[in-house]
């Protein structure tokens, strides 16, 4: 290889107590591609991401950033490694304390980017690319719907322009069109800023729209993953039923027979 | 067989639980000496745990001042010393009741926040987004908190519990039991030694310590949803309670003992 990815992982492994979530993870994503994990629920994609921010300990593996090894580092490095970092949680995790431009802003302010008095006017802006209007900053996270928080989360997300963007579900709970218009924005972002994107998510037509790659999670490993064009002939039966939503195949869901 | 693992796994989550307690208070501190400071977080905090708890640690101070200087003029009665009331009034609330009973009532008020505002942002995953945000939990959340109550309780609130405790004292003396005001005071301060004022606000400085550190710590690590942030609450509250009790023994062996 000539270029190093942004992201490697190898074998890496994650369990809580006796559950093993993640067994062996190897994946590879370029500087600016967009990489797309797909998978069943509770098969360990949000891990996955909590992994390489840093946020949870794996038990072993590697997780290199720019060809540098990021577990076991210090605290200042990896303030600077998560510093390109930017995430769009699955629950959006807005601080429920401040209002929504502070919330938009929280990376920038505390990063000494941006001065207090300007903060309203960038978060304003931000907010409008992802089609909110200037008077949703100034509710608090609480006054808004379930769609909206996702929103505000993923104008704070992008709002520190970050060279890699992680986006846990970001088009759950909103109505199509907005998330068309979300597809658009992260593809905007990957195409035109050149940033890195991973995505995790369970539309597909979300994946059609975004994804250069693909990749799916199974049981904590990755069992296929190539190119978007590939995934409607990948000969993999998992990934056919995934697709194509079908209860019947190799994937048993961990439902309760009666 | 069976009893020697169960002992042995006890022994082991407690040492596990001590050094990670251990950590966190290391990791507080290191955080409270080193830059950036978030002064803005500090003077709220300042205000809410100092300001905010004022009306119930002077009301607790102002009975139990009272309440002493009843039971000491009754006590005393039984042996003619009746005139002492005004030196144990004093050096009861000020060595002892004042920090004591002070720091247990803001264990109550300020660790049991602590631990649910924590907690909840723990459970809500906006700890997490915070670290994503150049922002360290540690700095923004932790140290404040620490380093507001550590201060406000000696510096506001045990000085002030001590006033209203002694006034308590004075006014049942005086009012009811038939000393004379001037009297009263000159003997008050003749009695009280500048040691037992070091020796309050040193007990004030290490209970708000404690207290919010209890109350970070496990808010910190509060999991599983609602039911994990009310776990957490009552164990703040409780620890810190321990811990106020235990080190004002430990306190007041070194100031004291001969
Ligand atoms: N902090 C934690 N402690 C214990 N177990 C956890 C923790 N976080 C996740 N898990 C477990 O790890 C597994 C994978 O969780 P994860 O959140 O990664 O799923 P997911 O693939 O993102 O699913 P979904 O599509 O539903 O979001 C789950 O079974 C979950 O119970
Ligand atoms: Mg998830």
């Amino acid at each position: 290889m000539i270029d190093t990815p942004k992201i490697s992982l190898k074998g890496l492994h994650k369990q809580f107590g006796q559950k093993i979530v993640l067994d062996s993870i190897d994946l590879d994503i370029m500087p600016g591609e967009s990489m797309v994990i797909i998978g069943g629920s509770g098969s360990g994609k949000s891990v996955t991401l909590k992994c390489i921010l840093g946020l949870l300990h794996p038990e072993s593996g590697s997780i290199k950033v720019d060809g540098e090894e990021t577990i076991g580092m210090g605290r200042k490095d990896r303030k600077r490694i998560q510093e390109k970092f930017g995430m769009l949680f699955q629950s959006a995790a807005l601080f429920d304390s401040l209002p929504v431009w502070e919330n938009v802003t929280f990376g920038l302010l505390a990063a000494g980017k941006i001065k207090r008095p300007d903060a309203k006017e960038i978060a304003i802006e931000n907010l409008r690319s992802v089609g909110l209007s200037p008077d949703v900053a100034l509710l608090s996270p609480a006054e808004l719907s379930g769609g909206m928080q996702k929103r505000v989360g993923l104008a704070r997300a992008i709002a520190s322009k970050p060279e890699i963007i992680f986006f846990d579900e970001p088009t759950t709970g909103l109505d199509p069109i907005m998330a068309d218009v979300i597809n658009e924005l992260i593809v905007e972002r990957v195409k035109e800023m050149g940033v890195t994107a991973l995505t995790i998510t369970h539309d597909m037509s979300s994946v059609r729209k975004i994804a250069d790659k693909v990749a799916m999670i199974y049981k904590g490993n990755i069992i296929w993953s190539g190119p978007r064009n590939d995934i409607d002939n990948s000969g993999n039966a998992y990934v056919e039923q995934f697709i194509h939503g079908r209860a019947e195949g190799p994937i048993q869901m961990e439902v309760l027979k009666a | 067989m069976n009893f020697l693992a169960v002992m042995g796994r006890i022994t082991f989550g407690f040492l596990q639980a001590a050094g990670r307690l251990g950590i966190f208070a290391a990791t507080t501190i290191s955080h409270m000496i080193a830059p950036p400071f978030y002064f803005r977080s500090l003077i709220q905090q300042m205000m809410t745990i100092g300001y905010y708890s004022l009306p119930v640690v002077g009301l607790t101070a102002l009975f139990t001042g009272a309440a002493l200087a009843l039971n000491i003029y009754e006590g005393g009665s039984r042996f003619n010393a009746e005139s002492a009331l005004p030196t144990i009034v004093v050096i009861g609330i000020v060595r002892e009741l004042g920090p004591v009973l002070c720091g247990l009532i803001v264990a109550g008020r300020v660790s049991a926040s602590m631990a649910a505002e924590i907690g909840t942002m723990r459970v809500t995953e906006q700890i997490d987004a915070m670290a994503t945000l150049s922002t360290d939990p540690f700095k923004y959340l932790i140290a404040p908190r620490v380093v507001a109550t550590t201060l406000m309780m000696p510096f506001m609130l045990v000085i002030v519990a001590d006033v209203i405790g002694v006034m308590g004292g004075f006014l049942i003396a005086t009012g009811k039991l038939g000393f004379n005001a001037g009297n009263y005071m000159s003997v008050t301060m003749d009695f009280l030694e500048i040691k037992d004022i070091y020796a309050s606000l040193t007990k004030a400085a290490v209970f708000g310590f404690f207290i919010s550190l209890m109350g970070c710590y496990h808010g910190y690590y509060s999991r599983g949803g609602a039911q994990g942030v009310g776990i957490a609450t009552t164990n703040a509250v409780v620890s810190a309670c321990m811990l106020i009790l235990l080190s004002n023994y430990i306190v007041t062996e070194i100031f004291f003992a001969t």
